[in-house]
């Protein structure tokens, strides 16, 4: 309705004119901090830089560079299920799947290399299968309507009972170019490196925040989590986009697995058992609401680096346990969750 | 006159067991704000999904702009620039301004939203209202009618020829609904076609050129809205012969209307002041013991919200109860219980009966609620409760192990009766007790209501049907537009002036009451005539005189 613009205007002027009264700083500090979009993961940022000096006040030689790449090398299949993840809560769904996924990944990964397949055809196969396994899903909360936590139960159950189909046993793989892309370190000069992973991860998340904040799917995908009726009267593509946000998940979970058999140079049928609930843990922590709709990849990404510096500091400290970590973790999860409910409440 | 943008002739749509739309034809012209009016299940919101592709339709054809269209999907009539606001805004609160108009329909380059070009393009919409306002904020930090208004930029950034606003006013206040209008008129006269769908009488009147009014389904008629008078539309709703409705509701109605204004029964309660802000206007009401007060008025008009409001199901923000002579906030429905008020909701599915529970099961429900869960009531006390009830109210079958779910609506009704029956209630509100059953449980009901007050309970009793509020009321409240606008003795009142009230809330000239004086609520006058003509709900049930008959 062009015409409605050019129009000269006849109207009275607003009389509740909702003007915008030049804000103070502090005013525009707290309307940040309390926006749901945003409070939360500026808050895991502050967090994370805290916990960050902690350690470096605490420990000697915490405050290297190395120690925070190695968040990024030790995290990198991490970072890329969290974005997985993060595609899948923000249409308010759930995708329990992916750490069995991942051990399935690395179950087919290790039994063809075995078996002398290349590694050109192993990775993309594994990509496919692990994409066609989440469109299924997809397709499964899209057709029948079942619950996205009950599809996904079961795509994990099913994974995971395929690793010991492939074999009971650990399968070591020796196939030189895994071998090499798991040893490889690019220098970033200074001393310091990264793994090939770490790259991968990173084009991941580059890939991701385009394609959540600029892009027509993306921008559906927050339109879901805000209201999928709404979306739906709205024209939206909301079927289709459900039934692609548990692809995507199912790609990274493939992808992730890869990263991850070149970490361990191996593929075993229990390997990465509960890695599903810590990329839950992951998005949660990185400001994500879990009933979709607010949140970003980075804060995702913030929210393994905040995983992996609480298990840096737990290894540090060296008296504790590694299930410190997940007394953390689970403390820090409950301490978000509030918080965003918290902040939801306020706005509403 | 110019050509229909919009003609639809011939509509059926049929759900099952329901003839929704029966042989409705509707047209709407270019630069003219339109309504659809019509009471609950009239069909307006059916013929709207109809307009706006959500149903497809059974027989009749559609044209719109002089091209016959059958509809597939809202994204199709939104393609014929049929564009829609709906009720509760249907937006998304945690995606900006800019991309709630734009969404679905960004400017983009290289494959990315050209995120400046959409805050521009939105810009120039929301100026265009004349709406001053960041596009890149969040929708869900502006207030309803801002996002209302967002709405309507995105419904014409369609090129839209034909907006249809489902009662978009429902939550807006006075100031915000000015401006709304301001944006209707100036769209309407930029030659939109525009569907306004409000329950407020006096928005219909302010805003709309023509109205069009359905019945159950059928087509009453099309109307130029300064051709009809507001009483010869409300009576077009509700779609009563009158002077038919006159008699029964004169021969039927059994309070004594004459010689008892010498004892007026005891104050049981009383409110002052009391309302909630957005569900009804401060009101003041007076409940007497035995006494029923019949609620009028139309769907919306906010008789549901202020019984809810005496149940203790919605809180006052506003105002002062007083019960039995002590002052009380009514925060839950619990407390109101233990007071001994019940509230019987109009949605009986919903908030009534359990569908999956017997019917001793429903019947026992508030009693051992107001009992407490750790005393519960022994088998064979429910097993008594249960079969009294069933017997009392005639409840068929008379099973007191049957599925509420299997039961008929009319005896569904009366299950849900008992229930609140059984904690011994001093003052009983019924919303819509008799909506959808067959005429003899409405007789039946009707006839436990008058009994129930005869012996000293307070009935506050909701219906939408005038004939039956005028039979049993001893007073009748007169609600308009969230407020209570008369409150008048049931004394010789007619369908007619009740309908005139209902209507306007002016009744000196439009006759019927000429001595009910029909105020605006909390107006001497009004309070003067509750104090000194009081029904006796005690005396017998008498024919009332005919309505010249008066003191």
């Amino acid at each position: 309705m062009t015409a409605t613009i050019d129009r000269p205007r006849t109207g009275a002027p607003l009389p509740t004119k909702p003007g915008r009264p030049p804000r103070r700083p502090v005013d525009r500090l707290r309307d940040v901090l309390t926006s749901p979009k945003s409070g939360p993961v500026l808050v895991t940022a502050v967090l994370f830089v805290a916990v960050f000096i902690v350690g470096g006040v605490r420990y000697n030689g915490f405050f290297s560079g190395q120690v925070l790449l190695n968040l990024f090398v030790d995290n990198s299949y991490l970072i890329v299920l969290a974005v997985g993840m993060t595609f899948v809560i923000l249409t308010g769904g759930i995708d329990l799947s992916v750490g069995a996924v991942v051990a399935l990944s690395t179950m087919i990964a290790a039994s063809l290399l075995q078996t002398g397949w290349s590694p050109g055809i192993v990775i993309p196969l594994i990509l496919v299968l692990t994409s066609v396994l989440g469109l299924l899903v997809g397709l499964m909360i899209h057709v029948f309507k079942v619950q996205p936590f009950i599809a996904t139960l079961a795509a994990m159950f099913l994974a995971r009972g395929l690793c010991y189909v492939i074999s009971k046993d650990s399968i070591s793989i020796t196939e030189p170019t895994f071998v090499a892309l798991a040893v490889t370190r690019i220098p970033l000069g200074g001393g310091l490196s990264i793994t090939p992973s770490v790259v991968i991860a990173l084009a991941v998340v580059i890939v991701a925040v385009w394609v959540l904040g600029f892009t027509r799917f993306g921008r559906t995908v927050y339109a879901i989590g805000g209201s999928e009726q709404s979306g739906m009267l709205m024209g939206l593509p909301v079927a289709r986009t459900k039934v692609i946000v548990y692809v995507v998940s199912g790609f990274c979970s493939g992808l992730a697995g890869v990263l991850f058999s070149f970490y361990t140079l191996s593929g075993y049928p229990l390997t990465a058992v509960g890695t599903e609930l810590d990329a839950i843990a992951a998005v949660v922590i990185g400001g994500t609401l879990l009933t979709g709709g607010y949140g970003f990849v980075l804060g995702s990404v913030l929210g393994v680096l905040v995983l992996g510096v609480i298990q840096t500091i737990i290894t540090f400290e060296g008296t504790l346990s590694s299930w410190w970590t997940k007394i953390f973790i689970g403390a820090l999860l409950l301490v978000f969750i509030i918080l965003q409910k918290v902040l939801t409440a306020r706005r509403r | 006159m110019t050509e229909p943008v919009v003609e639809m002739s011939a509509i059926s749509i049929s759900f099952p067991g329901v003839k929704a739309l029966d042989d409705v034809s509707f047209r709407m012209f270019p630069g003219e704000v339109h309504s659809l009016m019509g009471e609950n299940g009239a069909g307006k919101s059916t013929l709207i999904k109809a307009l706006t592709g959500v149903y497809q339709i059974d027989s009749g054809t559609i044209v719109v702009d002089g091209q016959p269209v059958s509809f597939t999907g809202p994204a199709a009539a939104q393609a014929a620039g049929i564009a829609t606001v709906y009720q509760e805004v249907n937006l998304l609160p945690n995606l900006s301004v800019a991309e709630n108009i734009l969404l679905g329909r960004e400017p983009r380059r290289f494959g990315s939203i050209d995120g400046r070009a959409m805050r521009r393009r939105a810009a120039e919409l929301l100026d265009g209202l004349n709406l001053d306002i960041d596009p890149g904020s969040l929708l869900g930090s502006h207030s309803l009618a801002i996002q209302q208004l967002v709405a309507i930029a995105r419904a014409i950034n369609v090129d839209a020829k034909v907006l249809i606003l489902d009662e978009p006013t429902s939550s807006l206040d006075a100031d915000e609904v000015a401006e709304l209008f301001r944006v209707i008129r100036s769209l309407r006269d930029s030659g939109v076609a525009i569907l306004f769908v409000s329950h407020f009488l006096d928005q219909i009147y302010e805003i709309t050129d023509r109205l069009t009014v359905l019945r159950n389904g059928r087509l009453v008629g099309e109307y130029l809205t300064e051709e009809l008078l507001r009483i010869d539309l409300v009576q077009k709703m509700i779609g009563k012969e009158l002077t038919v409705l006159d008699e029964i509701g004169r021969k039927a109605h059994s309070a004594d209307g004459d010689g008892a204004a010498a004892d007026r029964p005891a104050e049981y309660a009383r409110a002052e002041g009391l309302g909630r802000k957005g569900a009804i206007e401060p009101f003041d009401l007076v409940i007497g013991e035995g006494e029923v007060i019949g609620l009028a008025g139309l769907l919306g008009s906010g008789r549901t919200e202020l019984a809810r409001i005496l149940g203790g199901i919605d809180r006052a923000d506003s105002g002062t109860l007083t019960v039995g002579g002590a002052g009380s906030k009514l925060r839950t429905p619990r407390q109101a219980i233990s007071r001994r008020i019940a509230y019987s909701s109009e949605d009986r599915r919903g908030e009534g009966i359990i569908d999956e529970l017997t019917v001793r099961d429903n019947i026992v429900l508030a009693l051992q609620a107001d009992r407490g869960w750790f005393r519960p009531i022994p088998k064979k006390r429910q097993e008594e409760l249960a079969q009294s009830y069933i017997q009392a109210l005639n409840i068929r079958p008379a099973n007191p192990d049957a599925l509420v779910r299997n039961l008929s609506g009319g005896n569904q009704q009366k299950v849900l009766l008992a229930r609140w029956l059984a904690i011994a209630p001093r003052l009983l509100i019924l919303d819509e007790p008799t909506r959808g059953i067959d005429i003899g449980a409405k007789a039946e009901i009707q006839k436990l209501v008058y009994t129930l007050a005869e012996n000293g309970m307070s009935v506050v009793f909701i219906s939408a049907e005038l004939e039956e509020v005028l039979r049993l009321a001893h007073r009748v409240v007169v609600l308009r537009d969230r407020r209570l606008v008369a409150d008048i003795e049931n004394d010789g009142l007619t369908v007619d002036a009740l309908l005139a009230l209902i209507a306007d809330g002016s009744v000196a000239e439009e006759g019927g009451v000429p001595d009910a004086p029909a105020a605006v609520s909390g107006s001497g006058a009004a309070r003067a005539s509750v104090a000194d003509t009081r029904p006796d709900a005690d005396t017998d049930p008498a024919p009332l005189e005919t309505s010249g008959d008066r003191r």
